[in-house]
């Protein structure tokens, strides 16, 4: 992970490391921070592709206003990555288009 | 449907700042906060405050927000905290609130008061590729890289020479990060000479009178071409291409307004205030009695006026709730505007004053 080792000011404590996956992927974060955080940590800058010019989206505002980052998440779709707390075993996918809304169960 | 006294929308420095006055004077008070983390933009600024004493000057913004999360924790029996909860509606009709926690569990709370703390959000200026990824807000980075301790990229070009950007290129300069310079439309730097003074000795290059023509890159950000802007605004020179994976985008901010269009409050646009805001009274009450203003919402200034703005906002909220008398509420009163005209004294304070002047009604009863 991409962290910042050394810190004049700050001194960062992270919470439990988890494994979850992008793509299929593998990867490490901490639990309870933002997907989008973790994602740009694992070195990935590509969240989305849009509907309709198929254009590359990545983290933009971090505020969950702008729906840069809107990722698939768990099969759900549309998930605002960096307001969303990264859990065990999530499965994180680019998304594509508008996304499906997954069927009722 | 819930309920609660006082609704404090935003858990940044004006909202928490309402919460903590509304419940210290007896209210029951729900603050709903759409981030994973309370303290809004405080939590990641790592630089000393300016101002006075009360405003916590010489104290850096996260150790304010961690002052204003042990005055929530005194109150923790009247203020309950929603994080990571995004008021979406306001129904005008029956004062109804609608809000969503995570991605899909919504709730509805009808407040007695309401109090808009909802911040801002950040300007963007149109140049193409402009959504390449790469292309980040300066307060994007500063949650990375302050908040969460990653590494927003390894050179960057930012945008902007106002206090945002000059004050986030040397906070990643402190991170580790290359800054290839900082880029400013204008012939002046326009944050304080402070920050500017600190970026060049860090030996940051700061391009006035310098625009951005275009991100480069295919799929992500691998450079930026800049150019120089003549005395007319046009182009003069050759452009030049910067080298860099993101470019840091710090051109201003503008109130996040939506909640109160939709309460129907009376709306103007005040271009010394960045953009749309509230109408108000002289106790930051909006056009509707049972909703208050506070901080960026009402106008783009800085946390230190933020946090009395709220300290008024929760202040109005309790008096209207029968919580104090006229006595002890004008003394308070009259000791929060005191503050304020202090912080926004001077020079420096005269476009936010002028702004001020034309957001303001001064009383709603005529």
């Amino acid at each position: 992970m991409d962290l910042i080792k050394e810190h004049p000011i700050l001194d960062f404590q992270h919470g439990k490391k988890v494994k979850f996956f992008f793509d299929g992927a593998a990867m490490e974060g901490f639990e309870g921070e933002p997907i989008a955080a973790a994602l740009h940590a694992n070195g990935v800058v590509i969240y989305r592709e849009t509907p309709q010019m198929k254009r590359p989206r990545g983290f933009f505002c971090a505020i969950g206003k702008c729906s840069s980052c809107f990722m698939v998440v768990d099969g759900v779709p549309n998930v605002r990555t960096c307001v969303t707390a990264l859990a065990e075993g999530m499965k994180v996918e680019t998304q594509r288009g508008k996304g499906l809304v997954p069927a009722l169960s | 449907m819930r309920s609660t006294e006082v609704m404090v929308i935003g858990g940044g420095p004006a909202g928490l700042s309402a919460a903590v006055e509304a419940a210290s004077l007896g209210c029951q008070v729900m603050v709903v906060d759409s981030d994973l983390k309370l303290g809004g933009q405080l939590i990641k600024q790592t630089h000393k405050f300016f101002g006075s004493k009360e405003e916590h000057a010489g104290t850096r913004g996260f150790e304010i927000a961690d002052i204003l999360f042990r005055e929530l924790d005194e109150n923790k029996e009247r203020i309950q905290v929603l994080s990571n909860t995004t008021a979406v509606g306001y129904y005008k009709e029956d004062g109804v609130v609608s809000c969503v926690t995570g991605e899909d569990e919504y709730f509805r709370v009808k407040p007695q008061r309401v109090i808009m703390a909802t911040g801002a959000q950040e300007k963007m200026i149109p140049f193409p590729n402009n959504d390449l990824p790469g292309v980040y807000g300066a307060g994007a980075v500063q949650t990375l890289m302050n908040v969460y301790g990653v590494m927003p990229g390894k050179r960057v070009l930012m945008v902007g020479a106002g206090n945002i950007g000059l004050i986030v290129s040397y906070q990643m300069k402190q991170a580790g990060v290359d800054i290839a310079g900082i880029v400013e439309f204008m012939p002046h730097v326009g944050g304080y000479w402070v920050h500017a003074a600190k970026d060049r000795r860090l030996g940051i290059p700061i391009y006035l009178r310098h625009t951005i023509l275009e991100a480069l890159g295919d799929r992500f950000v691998t450079g930026a071409v800049i150019q120089e802007v003549g005395a007319k605004g046009g182009l003069v020179g050759e452009p030049k291409k910067i080298d860099c994976d993101v470019i840091c985008m710090a051109v201003g901010l503008t109130p996040t307004c939506e909640l109160l269009w939709q309460a129907g409050c009376e709306m103007t646009f005040v271009p010394e205030l960045c953009g749309y805001v509230a109408k108000r009274d002289n106790q930051m009450r909006t056009s509707i009695p049972t909703i208050w203003v506070a901080g960026d919402a009402a106008g783009i200034e800085e946390a230190s006026s933020a946090m009395v703005e709220g300290r008024v906002a929760g202040l109005n909220a309790a008096r209207s709730t029968g919580h104090l008398t006229d006595t002890e509420f004008d003394a308070r009163s009259s000791l929060y505007w005191k503050r304020l005209s202090d912080l926004r004294a001077g020079p420096v304070g005269e476009k936010i004053r002028y702004g001020i002047s034309q957001a303001c009604c001064g009383s709603w009863e005529v």
